[in-house]
């Protein structure tokens, strides 16, 4: 099947389920990412359980800090 | 309220704007914006923002100016070392413009003050490193109704997205609770390019700016990432909303704001 993987058309073996997208594309931090898949949003946890489909469009989204952190808040 | 021709002139190229005319530079002068954290991402959004004529600003930060600093909190100079960040930055943002009254808020933010610190601002920019700092932001601004713009950067990346409430997905729609200590890389242990800072804190200050104006598209809706490295821009779609978001969703869980046990650096990032 083809899907898209952040924005790129790869070719993936059908069954393939999140989780094991996510190890497949190496994605960093995997236990704390969020995926998108056709726009619906799931974490980590729910991974396992979602077969992807033919056509499907994944995004991971990232925990991203930045700024000016010294101290406690 | 009539420009003086010294306004006039100084906003002369917002003036010419269809999209700003007199009439948006007037409401950029009235507009209040608070800016979280007066380092990385606070720094370029807070001098666009006085550069731009936004009357009020208020900026909160309780650290003081550290040489590690100075690489992209472009802000603070090497002679404000050791200064009170807010004062620092008080100072610099009223030297380029004097039309803008600067509050500053020596605090760092907490379930205590931050109810006080939002409630009298239009726009909200999240310039903070911390995800307790994050999470406490976006469900103060999701439980007062009150839009802010997200911003976060590690190494050669950077993302941002608005919230408007009512109208988009909020943060922890995203991404739910905070991770647990150590787990995600933070800019003190992974480093971070200093002019990431700059692109991602001035399209903070460029979605604070459009929100004000009514102009244009916000980054609701959608997550912006950008990649220095591959220099790609993408703009991810999210849902239109999270019914079950625990805190903009149907039936809200979190009702109270959460102080989350610090995870984040022991040091400046």
């Amino acid at each position: 099947m083809k899907i898209t993987v952040s924005g790129e058309v790869k070719e993936y073996k059908d069954g393939t389920t999140l989780k094991e997208l996510v190890a497949a594309e190496k994605v960093e931090t995997p236990e704390y990412v969020t995926g998108s898949v056709n726009d619906e949003l799931y974490s980590a946890r729910d991974f396992e359980g979602i077969v992807l489909k033919d056509g499907d469009v994944i995004e991971f989204l990232y925990f991203m800090g930045g700024g000016s952190y010294n101290g406690i808040y | 309220m009539a420009f003086t021709d010294e306004q006039i002139e100084r906003y002369s190229r917002h003036i010419i704007l269809k999209e700003v005319g007199v009439k948006g530079q007037k409401k950029l002068l009235n507009a209040k914006v608070l800016i979280i954290g007066a380092g990385g991402l606070g720094s370029p959004a807070a001098l666009y923002l006085a550069a731009a004529g936004v009357g009020t600003i208020g900026i909160a930060d309780a650290d003081e100016v550290d040489l590690s600093n100075l690489q992209r909190q472009v802000i603070h100079q090497t002679a404000d070392l050791g200064k009170a960040k807010v004062i620092s930055a008080k100072e610099t943002m009223e030297a380029i413009n004097p039309d803008v009254k600067v509050i500053p808020y020596r605090t760092f933010v907490s379930s205590e003050n931050i109810e006080d610190l939002i409630k009298d601002h239009d726009f909200v920019i999240d310039g903070t490193d911390n995800f307790p700092a994050k999470f406490l932001i976006n469900d103060a601004c999701a439980m007062a109704g009150k839009p802010f713009s997200h911003g976060g950067i590690i190494r050669f990346q950077g993302q941002l997205m608005t919230y408007v409430p009512g109208e988009s997905p909020c943060y922890r729609c995203v991404f739910k609770n905070p991770p647990p200590k150590d787990a995600v890389p933070t800019c003190k242990q992974a480093g971070v390019i200093g002019a990431m800072a700059g692109v991602i804190g001035c399209l903070q200050a460029m979605e604070a700016i459009k929100y004000i104006l009514g102009k244009g598209d916000l980054l609701t809706g959608f997550l912006l990432t950008y990649n220095a490295l591959t220099m790609e821009f993408r703009k991810i779609k999210l849902p239109k909303e999270v019914k079950n978001c625990p805190v903009c969703g149907e039936n809200p869980t979190i009702t109270e704001l959460i102080d989350y046990e610090l995870t984040e650096c022991d040091g400046a990032i």
